[in-house]
């Protein structure tokens, strides 16, 4: 059975990166498809993601990054999930321009799902619905 | 004098009423047209024939005259590239000065014929290297440059004023402009020698492209202070690139591009005004930066509309009589965010289209984004193809060879004219909300979210076309073979954010902490009064205080702007 609450979404800019157009489409899509949105804007850290996610009981966190600092910002990323014990209940997703051969060392460290530029919005809200954590 | 002949006009309009006699007239008939209005892509309703009824009301003079001539619609200079083809302007930048430098080499050795750079985001928004937000992101997108040895180091063996340079930098403009006539300074050039642009466009940042660094008053302060110094003291310097590329990269549609960039200069014009300035002395200096997108007549209506448009204002609302300061001179850049990952060598073709729209509408200098872009910053490979794309359409194709080769066309001229409208519509918007007067209408725009807003529609409303497949992109929505070479992209060099690291540890450990202290002093001060701030930031400069120190004291007087998150 599919969890009937409606999903709830954070997403976020790291880092000082100004490349914002993806992350707002994204946000109006998914709001469009029935979720629950929560743009956080840029230049946010970590921390405050994770310390919003836990607050706010976040199924998804979707970071936006095309500043090529995706690789040491996801790693925080997930390290700021992980100190607060959340990351078994959130979804940790990224957007942007994201090199091919960086997908496979972005899912090691733990990203659950990567889309690059030109990745399509029914194509992250189905990942989204197909992968959202179950919830006590 | 009318531009067609009245009687000529209504027998060709009873003509097609008529239904013509036309010989092909059956045969079109059977063709059907999709039910589906077109569109351009910012949706403004195309027909599928234009004919002089179209532009009846169209003056030769008064809309169009002469390419050199009020309004300036078919171009800013008499003889247009007959007597001087585009500049060709690759905008480089990575790492630390070093590399750029050595880029900045290679485009001049490839035909590039003035120098651009791109800062990478600490920069942008005013952080050291050393600074904590700043890790990750040092030299990445762009050059690092913290202090002025680093731009020295930047420009090391390029003679000042022998290129004109671009430096794409908005509020934190006036630090490296400061490094760079400190620089001159010391290389025995003199500042009136120097040409080119500082981009100093601080109200776009909040819409546009997104690295501000302090609230938008502020901002406009340090934009006009160094206007009005540079006006006095750097006269060949364009002070201001009034940019909607940033805003169109954002999202927005063609016309909102134009409106809000128009919008921009229209305050900038009140806030000289405002200090006592005359417009005859710094709107001269005042320049223009486009992007050009696929939809090829679109963008050079909109390239000829932003002439005339800005013609009348600058002539009619705000009083100017020296022609110059009327002029609409623009650089253009080919929109990156057209480029498709799928199928990367495509992306040579759209970049060419691209290319065209913006020579045939005029542009005074060219940047054609690399194929590659959509992966990472591009590879010197997909810079030399830029170049050459731009020196073929300027020595093989013929077009340079006539000013304003698509005026009169119906079409062209009819889409000039609905674009010029549509764009003056939302400025009047912009204008009420600051009950005549554009500075405090921008202010009001900016602060209330309200240009965030008009563009985030646009540009989900845009991607909605892509997603319902109502606007195909080869590799995009609709699929291609697979036929992509493997790429050979830009690496980028991680030790470099610790090569600039060190570089500005250096810089810091040398200098006499005393005489820096007391620059930042009287910084601080200064921009606590109403000093103009630019002989401030020089002496800053000079005692190489670094770009994060100096934008620390306009943080702390400013403030600070928070993103609002509207989507």
């Amino acid at each position: 059975m599919d969890d009937p609450r409606p999903i709830k979404v954070l997403l976020a800019k790291l880092g000082l990166d100004g490349h914002d157009r993806g992350v707002k489409v994204v946000a109006r899509a998914l709001q469009d498809a029935g979720m629950e949105v929560v743009y956080m804007g840029m230049r946010v850290t970590p921390e405050t993601v994770a310390s919003r996610a836990e607050e706010e009981a976040a199924d998804v966190i979707g970071i936006s990054l095309l500043s090529g600092a995706h690789k040491k910002l996801m790693q925080a990323m997930i390290k700021s999930v992980e100190e607060r014990e959340i990351r078994d209940e959130v979804l940790i997703l990224v957007g942007g321009t994201i090199p091919e051969g960086d997908e496979e060392e972005l899912a090691a460290i733990g990203v659950d799902g990567v889309f690059p530029v030109g990745s399509s919005l029914s194509d992250i809200e189905h990942f989204i619905r197909e992968h959202r954590k179950p919830r006590a | 004098m009318p531009l067609y002949d009245k009687d000529a006009l209504d027998s060709a309009r009873a003509n097609h009423a008529s239904g013509g006699h036309d010989e092909l007239s059956t045969v079109a008939n059977k063709m059907t047209e999709p039910l589906d209005q077109f569109q351009t892509i910012s949706g403004i309703p195309v027909e599928g024939v234009y004919t002089p009824q179209d532009n009846s009301a169209l003056n030769y003079d008064k809309d169009l005259g002469n390419p050199g001539q009020f309004p300036f619609t078919r171009g800013v200079y008499p003889t247009m590239y007959r007597g001087r083809q585009w500049s060709r302007r690759q905008i480089a930048g990575f790492g630390t000065a070093t590399s750029t430098n050595e880029r900045f080499k290679f485009l001049m050795a490839n035909g590039q014929t003035g120098l651009s750079t791109d800062f990478d985001h600490p920069t942008l928004t005013g952080y050291d290297s050393l600074h904590p937000l700043s890790e990750g992101e040092v030299g990445r997108l762009g050059v690092a440059i913290d202090t002025l040895p680093d731009m020295a180091e930047l420009f090391n063996g390029i003679p000042l004023d022998g290129v004109s340079i671009s430096l794409t930098i908005n509020h934190p403009a006036i630090v490296l402009l400061s490094f760079l006539l400190e620089h001159a300074k010391d290389q025995g050039v003199s500042w009136d020698r120097l040409r080119g642009t500082v981009q100093n466009d601080s109200l776009k940042e909040f819409h546009g492209q997104k690295t501000f660094a302090v609230p938008p008053r502020g901002g406009f302060r340090m934009t006009m202070d160094l206007v009005e110094y540079c006006t006095k003291h750097v006269p060949a310097w364009n002070t201001i690139s009034i940019s909607g590329y940033h805003t169109r990269e954002a999202g927005s549609d063609a016309v909102q591009e134009l409106a809000f960039t128009l919008a921009q200069g229209m305050a900038y014009i009140e806030g000289g005004q405002r200090r006592g300035m005359s417009v005859d002395t710094f709107a001269p200096r005042l320049s223009f930066f486009f992007g050009v997108h696929m939809d090829f007549f679109e963008e050079i209506a909109k390239l000829r509309a932003a002439r005339r448009l800005w013609a009348r204002i600058v002539k009619e609302r705000y009083g100017a009589t020296n022609p110059r300061a009327m002029l609409c001179r623009f650089h253009s850049q080919t929109l990156g965010s057209t480029l498709v990952r799928n199928g990367m060598l495509n992306n040579i073709v759209r970049g060419t289209s691209q290319a065209l729209a913006a020579v045939l509408g005029g542009t005074q200098s060219l940047h054609v984004s690399g194929y590659d872009e959509a992966h990472d910053i591009p590879s010197e490979e997909a810079m030399r193809m830029s170049l050459t794309t731009q020196r073929i359409l300027g020595s093989e194709t013929g077009v340079p060879d006539t000013a304003d080769p698509l005026g009169g066309s119906f079409f062209i001229e009819n889409l000039t004219n609905e674009i010029e409208e549509r764009a003056m519509a939302h400025i009047k918007k912009i204008d009420n909300m600051g009950n005549g007067s554009m500075l405090d209408g921008m202010f009001a725009a900016i602060e209330s979210g309200y240009i965030e807003k008009e563009i985030s529609d646009a540009s989900y409303n845009y991607q909605k076309r892509i997603e319902n497949k109502d606007y195909v992109v080869l590799g995009l929505n609709e699929p291609i073979p697979d036929a992509t070479l493997p790429p050979k992209l830009y690496e980028h060099d991680d030790l470099e954010e610790e090569r600039q690291k060190e570089r500005l540890a250096n810089v810091v450990r040398r200098r006499d902490p005393q005489i820096t202290a007391g620059a930042l002093d009287a910084l601080r001060e200064g921009t606590a009064g109403d000093a103009n701030l630019m002989p401030l930031v020089l002496d800053a400069a000079r005692s190489h205080a670094t770009e994060g120190e100096i934008m620390g004291v306009f943080r702390e007087i400013f403030g600070e702007h928070q993103d609002p998150g509207i989507f």
